[in-house]
């Protein structure tokens, strides 16, 4: 066991795992559980609203895979990771306020709770719900994978026992803690997350002996690692700014991040969250993938993407100080797979539990559920990372975009479209996904394009098409919903 | 803080938006001007000055100036702009809904 390296993660486990209990004192005295444990009674302030957002958005890939294709594409791949910056202010600019306000007026505890009341229909609910656990739990298997997969790397432990420790620590916080547990352990793990990139970067450009250096080593290697098309020149421009959709302005579909925009505390807490989550988007997308581009010229020669990072990190810096900053990477994952394990529960107790097999159930019944499903959930999550099934493996290459083509225009346009109505709904979440799905299949990056584009397009389409067709058929209920909704 | 009656949804004329939603939209678009001008910002230096030759290129910091121009000082200017933005175009407005939505 490579004792000086994992102290640091271990510290830094255990810190989490004190903060999870102690959100869980919170819970019992929160005057409404469901509101409480899945969305932190709507207190998030400023800094805990950007931290929450940056870490479940900021995952594996941006810590693990991300600076891995740096390594190899070179600076083309720092310009498309780049496009995220956006979404620090982007996704609380549209989905704001508005989304704050109208979650407030019908008490809305998760997304689907917005979709349910929006547009009135049980088929919706339940294919928004399908849609959350099918790809969520795809997500969070991998996410797990790579939990795992890193303590293996740096403790030496075997991958069974690495993800096991990892498993134990996230269910344990997550399951008793509910929402704000999560929240509060998002806001240490974005702060290791911004201080690790800042300091892996330095180590790394002290380690090349300063920037010029290590850019005229790329140069004279292959100058295409400096041109923004990539070392084969294989990244076209469109290509690259396709990615605006994937990873940019799309991110407004994810459930995960959307559900968050519900539980802030007050105007003021977002207006900081705004300026706050651009700065650390900004700082970690730019230094992690400029560390994958540097460690290039600086430990040349490794052959596998996924451990670029923690061997950069333990080749430039001091051991226990490398601890530190793999922390980041874990912290990363742990915050993802927290907030997906939370949501996909919410899903199963208060979606299709509370909705329609059992109104009645009491405060009691409902908090010792949602407890157990966390767990469940969480430990069947832990027995498919340890085998992974192929059909996980295959269904997580769609969950991003699957999710965005799913949510992103019954969100939107639920929001800022009075006359969408619960056909153009099933039309756009129908139309989305299966297109994605085909997409990828037959017809891979059309137009040259990243395959989720054509599909948001269509869901579009799709949406505006059926609700206008359809106004005569819902006249009544949606004369009741926008006086809901947009009702003074 | 009356609104305008709201008539083109053949609602009866006594419907009034709530007021916090001019707030709102008025942000999204702010949002939505930032991002496209943020997209060409990145966009022109990136293809503007990165489709040269290699051998033409010039460097700031070390780095490709393309790069530089597009990633590095395109995070910090509209880092700026994003707080401009929210200190003097954002409204503070109360979320809460004081009927409580009185419908469930």
């Amino acid at each position: 066991m490579n004792w000086p390296v994992a102290i640091p993660l271990l510290v830094f486990l255990i810190v989490v795992f004190a903060v999870g209990i102690y959100a869980s004192k919170r819970i019992q005295q929160a005057p409404v559980f469901l509101q409480e444990y899945f969305l932190g009674s709507r207190e998030l302030g400023g800094l805990m609203l950007a931290m929450t957002m940056v870490a479940t958005y900021g995952s594996a890939s941006s810590f693990i895979g991300g600076p891995g294709v740096a390594y190899t594409v070179g600076f083309g791949w720092v310009l498309l990771a780049m496009s995220q910056l956006v979404t620090g202010y982007f996704t609380l600019s549209v989905l704001g306020k508005k989304f704050a306000i109208m979650a407030r007026k019908i008490k809305a505890v998760t997304l689907v709770d917005f979709v349910k009341e929006r547009y009135q229909s049980k088929w919706v609910v339940l294919l928004s719900s399908a849609s959350i656990i099918m790809f969520m739990f795809a997500i969070m298997a991998a996410q797990w994978i790579g939990g795992g997969r890193l303590i293996q790397a740096v403790t030496g432990l075997s991958y069974t026992a690495a993800l096991f420790i990892f498993a134990v620590v996230v269910l344990v916080y997550v399951a008793i803690g509910g929402f704000r547990a999560v929240a509060i352990t998002d806001t240490i793990q974005g702060i290791v997350m911004f201080f690790g990139t800042i300091l892996i970067l330095i180590g790394t450009i002290v380690a090349g002996g300063g920037v010029s250096n290590i850019i005229s080593e790329l140069a004279a290697e292959n100058p295409n690692l400096l041109t923004p098309y990539g070392h084969e020149q294989q990244l076209s421009a469109i290509y690259v700014s396709s990615f605006w959709i994937l990873v940019g302005v799309g991110v407004v579909g994810l459930p995960q991040v959307a559900v968050r925009a519900m539980a802030y505390k007050s105007s003021q807490a977002m207006h900081r969250a705004l300026i706050i989550g651009t700065i650390v988007v900004g700082l970690i997308m730019l230094g992690m993938h400029l560390v994958g581009v540097f460690g290039r010229a600086v430990v040349p020669g490794i052959e596998v993407g996924d451990t670029v990072m923690p061997t950069i990190a333990m080749e430039v810096l001091p051991a226990w100080l490398a601890g530190v900053v793999l922390a980041a990477p874990m912290a990363a994952i742990m915050s993802t797979v927290d907030s997906l394990l939370l949501l996909v529960s919410s899903s199963i107790v208060k979606d299709v539990y509370v909705n329609y097999i059992k109104p009645e159930a009491t405060e009691q019944t409902v908090k010792r559920l949602s407890i157990t499903i966390t767990a469940v959930l969480g430990l069947i999550v832990f027995f498919m990372a340890v085998n992974p099934p192929d059909f996980l493996i295959w269904l997580n290459l769609y969950a991003f975009g699957g999710l965005q083509a799913a949510f992103i225009w019954p969100i939107i346009m639920g929001l800022y479209w009075k006359k969408g109505n619960k056909y153009g709904a099933l039309a756009s979440i129908i139309v989305g996904v299966s297109t994605y799905i085909l997409f990828d299949l037959f017809w891979k990056n059309p137009l040259g394009m990243h395959g989720v584009v054509l599909p948001i397009v269509l869901g579009f389409i799709g949406y505006v098409a059926a609700s206008l067709l359809t106004q005569h058929r819902t006249m009544a209920q949606q004369q009741e919903v926008v006086s809901r909704f947009w009702g003074a | 803080m009356a609104d305008k009656p709201n008539s083109d949804q053949g609602l009866d004329t006594k419907f009034q938006e709530d007021p916090r939603f001019k707030v709102s939209h008025r942000e999204a678009i702010i949002g939505i001007v930032i991002a496209v001008a943020n997209f060409m910002w990145w966009f022109a230096f990136a293809y503007g000055l990165g489709s040269k030759p290699v051998e033409e290129y010039t460097y700031i910091l070390g780095l490709p100036a393309w790069f530089f121009f597009s990633c590095v000082l395109g995070f910090v200017v509209f880092s700026c702009i994003v707080f401009l933005a929210v200190k003097f175009f954002y409204k503070e407005v109360p979320l809460d809904d004081d009927q409580g939505g009185g419908l469930k």
